[in-house]
């Protein structure tokens, strides 16, 4: 008796795990106390009144032909035929750096790697498409393994070029896209007004995340200002903004602002709403990074005014790298919100991708089609929006950002 | 002498003192600002000026002479534009005011889904969050417009469902009540039962303040009020009201409330988009409740529901109350949205006038003025609200 008590310690039995049948798993999540059961039955009815018709629509009714021909328009608007290549070029730029990053950071998620690969591969055999598609669809998922390899090889040892090739990419993308040499070069400059689709809306949410970050820092020191002028301004630029729908700013950008110029000088239509989206979105982030600057305890500050730092410094090398680090989370749900609202230019007669379905429902040989189009619509939005989010808590989680 | 050394110390030339700098920054700052805005008004006034357009607010009294489809209060075309802000206004009202009370309700039992115990319950809140979160409101307005309410049977096909509501692609009829002789009566006992009702409430916050045992004050005071309220209707010597269903007659629809398809969808996006939202800060309000205070209230004998009511809700409540003001607003501002499908909210009908008047820049201020009152009125009462139950809870 004595020996058994004395000799147990060393051995200390780990916390039982839950096991369960198949049919004692069921049981404890679908029917255990008798009010789940209800539950249950309600949710099994719910779903087969709502997927039976949506299937059988999909399927048998829904004319998908609409999508299929209006493919290009969707995906660029009326971007010259020859000069697609460079639309091409920059999503294989992005299949290269995004390989990268997901062979450095993204360990495990294998399935949706494998999913957005089996896609690509799917598409790039899909008959409604032209053959140079196919080619490209092929070539962008082969980089993107290339890049996938590389990034796996290389480790932690590139993280910080790659972050630097992020930085690099966006205005790269914006360059390629509008070309440099005017008149019929093979880099001609493609004018805005013949960008459209799904590609219009990624470009003005690349130059709204791009223009309002800055902007956005600045509006959020102001507001911390101990200088009263600039914290009001600020403060009443931020409220005034955050008070009022897009829309509206979307609006006046649209009719104000070529008042606001001298005569003779215009601005066009893209650029207008770049502009609105961009003042919009800075007050907002302004208002993200006042949150992560106010968690810095004061001690920060002294310690750097200690250090002999003076105000610039001790903002750029002290404050702002802990601040936004805290907040990137809520930083790219604001982005993720942009992407959603760029959806907005479309009231104000911009071709992006909503806008242009909306001039495709009413071709007359696709009248009544809006159920299919819009659904497509709906999907593309959604894909890239939730593989922002998702991906974006992957990549803090391996940043470790929050911990501290 | 001796007053000037004390404020300027010796040894610091001017350029380095830094009393002076904040000030000359402060005012270098104030001066570009200024000039910077000055020259974009000055270019405005100078573009205005040669379409001969002058600023000013005196064109609100005109004759509009357009047509609402949907009006609260009377309007026709020879009313002025400011009565037709003001119809704008009250159909933004409107819509901000049901969209707020079903998306709350509708977000609360998604939001409580989502933890249910129930794994099937659970996957389909989740599905239900995940997808609207992350879609554009616009996208969903427009589809739930052209894709389901503009594609319901046609008026002579009309689906009659639940009883007598009718659905068209013209609009969907619900039946409704119509005020008989005795209506004005019924309405004075209504005012006396809510008075009643309301010394009730009083009395029975009183009561717990006095006894420490929180009685169900809402549920005894809506209870009384439903007595009364059924007493009085059965009392009257006849019914105050008598239900009235909508029929077809023809090419339209004759009597019940008829509801416009573009009101419907508005609704219905809003509703169902913000709703998602407001599930998701639910879940996290009711998640941020320790676990230990479930259990602390188990142990001192709480059943299920008192658990509920008197320890998680009230501690869910102050993390809910915040963000939550903010998915209202958002509401209020997204009905904007409405101009993309042609209900007659405060920014259609603006655009509306501004076409029409040719007004554009006084057209934008006010709207944008209006939108910011009610940003403004809207976040002053949440944080009232908000500071209250703080208080309470302290």
């Amino acid at each position: 008796m004595t020996q058994a008590l004395t000799s147990s310690p060393s051995v200390i039995l780990p916390p039982p795990t839950e096991r369960y049948t198949l049919l004692g798993w069921i049981y404890k999540n679908l029917f255990n106390p008798w009010y789940n059961s209800l539950l249950t039955l309600l949710a099994v009815a719910v779903i087969y009144a709502i997927s039976k018709p949506v299937l059988v629509w999909t399927f048998n009714q829904a004319r998908w032909d609409v999508v299929t021909v209006n493919m290009r328009l969707l995906m660029v608007g009326q971007y010259p035929l020859d000069q697609i290549w460079r639309v091409w070029l920059c999503l294989h730029l992005l299949a290269a750096i995004a390989g990268l990053s997901w062979g450095i950071w993204i360990h495990g998620y294998r399935t949706v790697g494998i999913l957005m690969l089996a896609s690509l591969l799917g598409l790039g055999f899909h008959p409604g498409l032209s053959t140079s598609s196919h080619g490209h669809l092929i070539a962008l998922m082969v980089i993107a393994l290339i890049g996938f390899t590389l990034g796996r090889l290389g480790g932690r040892r590139i993280q910080r070029s790659v972050i630097n090739l992020w930085l690099i990419y966006f205005p790269v993308v914006i360059l390629i896209v509008r070309g440099l040499t005017p008149g019929s070069g093979w880099f001609q400059v493609v004018p805005t007004n013949l960008w459209g689709g799904l590609l219009l809306t990624f470009l003005l949410t690349v130059v709204g995340i791009l223009f309002s970050f800055p902007l956005g820092i600045l509006l959020a020191l102001g507001r911390r200002s101990k200088l009263p002028i600039i914290r009001w301004v600020s403060v009443g630029y931020i409220e005034l903004i955050r008070g009022v729908p897009l829309v509206t700013i979307l609006f006046m950008a649209q009719i104000m602002l070529p008042l606001f110029l001298p005569t003779g000088m215009t601005i066009d239509r893209v650029l207008r709403a770049m502009v609105g989206i961009i003042l919009f979105t800075a007050a907002y982030q302004a208002e993200n990074i006042r949150g992560g600057l106010q968690a810095i305890p004061f001690g920060q500050y002294e310690a750097a005014h200690a250090l002999g730092l003076n105000g610039l410094h001790t903002t750029t090398f002290i404050i702002m790298p802990q601040a936004l680090r805290n907040v990137i989370p809520v930083l790219v749900g604001q982005f993720i919100a942009l992407y959603k609202d760029t959806s907005l230019v479309a009231i104000v007669g911009l071709l992006d991708l909503l806008g242009i379905s909306r001039s495709i429902v009413s071709q007359p040989q696709f009248i009544g089609l809006q159920r299919e189009t819009y659904l497509f619509v709906t999907v593309i939005y959604w894909v890239f929006s939730y593989l922002m989010a998702h991906l974006s808590q992957r990549l803090e989680a391996a940043l470790g950002v929050g911990e501290r | 002498m001796n007053l000037k050394t004390r404020f300027i110390q010796p040894g610091i030339p001017i350029w380095r003192d830094i009393r002076f700098l904040r000030i000359f920054s402060q005012v270098i700052f104030l001066i570009l600002l200024l000039s910077l805005l000055g020259y974009l008004t000055n270019n405005m006034l100078a573009a205005m000026r040669q379409v001969g357009l002058g600023l000013g607010f005196s064109f609100l009294k005109l004759t509009s002479g357009f047509d609402i489809g949907e009006h609260l209060i009377s309007f026709d075309r020879s009313s002025t534009y400011l009565r037709a802000f003001q119809v704008g206004l009250l159909n933004t009202a409107l819509v901000s005011f049901l969209g707020i009370i079903l998306s709350t309700i509708i977000g609360v039992l998604v939001g409580v889904s989502r933890l249910s115990r129930n794994l099937l319950i659970q996957i389909l809140a989740r599905a239900y969050i995940e997808f609207l979160r992350n879609i554009p409101l616009l996208v969903l307005l427009i589809f739930v417009y052209t894709g389901i309410f503009l594609k319901l049977p046609r008026i002579n096909q009309a689906a009659s469902v639940l009883g007598g509501v009718l659905l068209t692609n013209r609009g969907i009829a619900i039946p409704w009540g119509i005020p008989t002789s005795t209506y004005s009566a019924f309405l004075f006992i209504l005012a006396f039962d809510f008075i009643v009702s309301s010394l009730v409430a009083v009395y029975l916050i009183r009561l717990g303040r006095r006894t420490g045992r929180a009685p169900l004050t809402w549920l005894w005071t809506l209870l009384i009020f439903l007595f009364i309220a059924l007493l009085g209707w059965f009392l009257l010597p006849g019914s105050p009201m008598i239900l009235e269903k909508p029929a077809v007659q023809g090419l339209r629809i004759a009597g019940g409330r008829q509801l416009t398809p573009e009101f419907m969808a508005l609704l219905a996006g809003l509703v169902i988009y913000t709703s998602a939202f407001i599930a998701d800060v639910v879940r996290a309000g009711l998640q941020s409740v320790s676990k230990g205070q479930v259990e602390a209230a188990r142990a001192i004998g709480l059943n299920n529901f008192q658990v509920l009511r008197l320890v998680v809700f009230p501690q869910a409540l102050r993390v809910i109350i915040p963000p939550l003001t903010s998915h209202y607003l958002n509401l209020a501002k997204n009905s904007s949205l409405a101009v993309a499908i042609g209900y007659p909210d405060l920014f259609s009908v603006s655009g509306t006038v501004l076409n029409q008047s040719g007004r554009a820049v006084e057209v934008i201020v006010l709207v944008m003025a209006i939108y910011l009152l009610i940003s403004l009125l809207t976040s002053l009462f949440m944080n009232w609200y908000n500071s209250r139950i703080r208080f309470v809870e302290r």
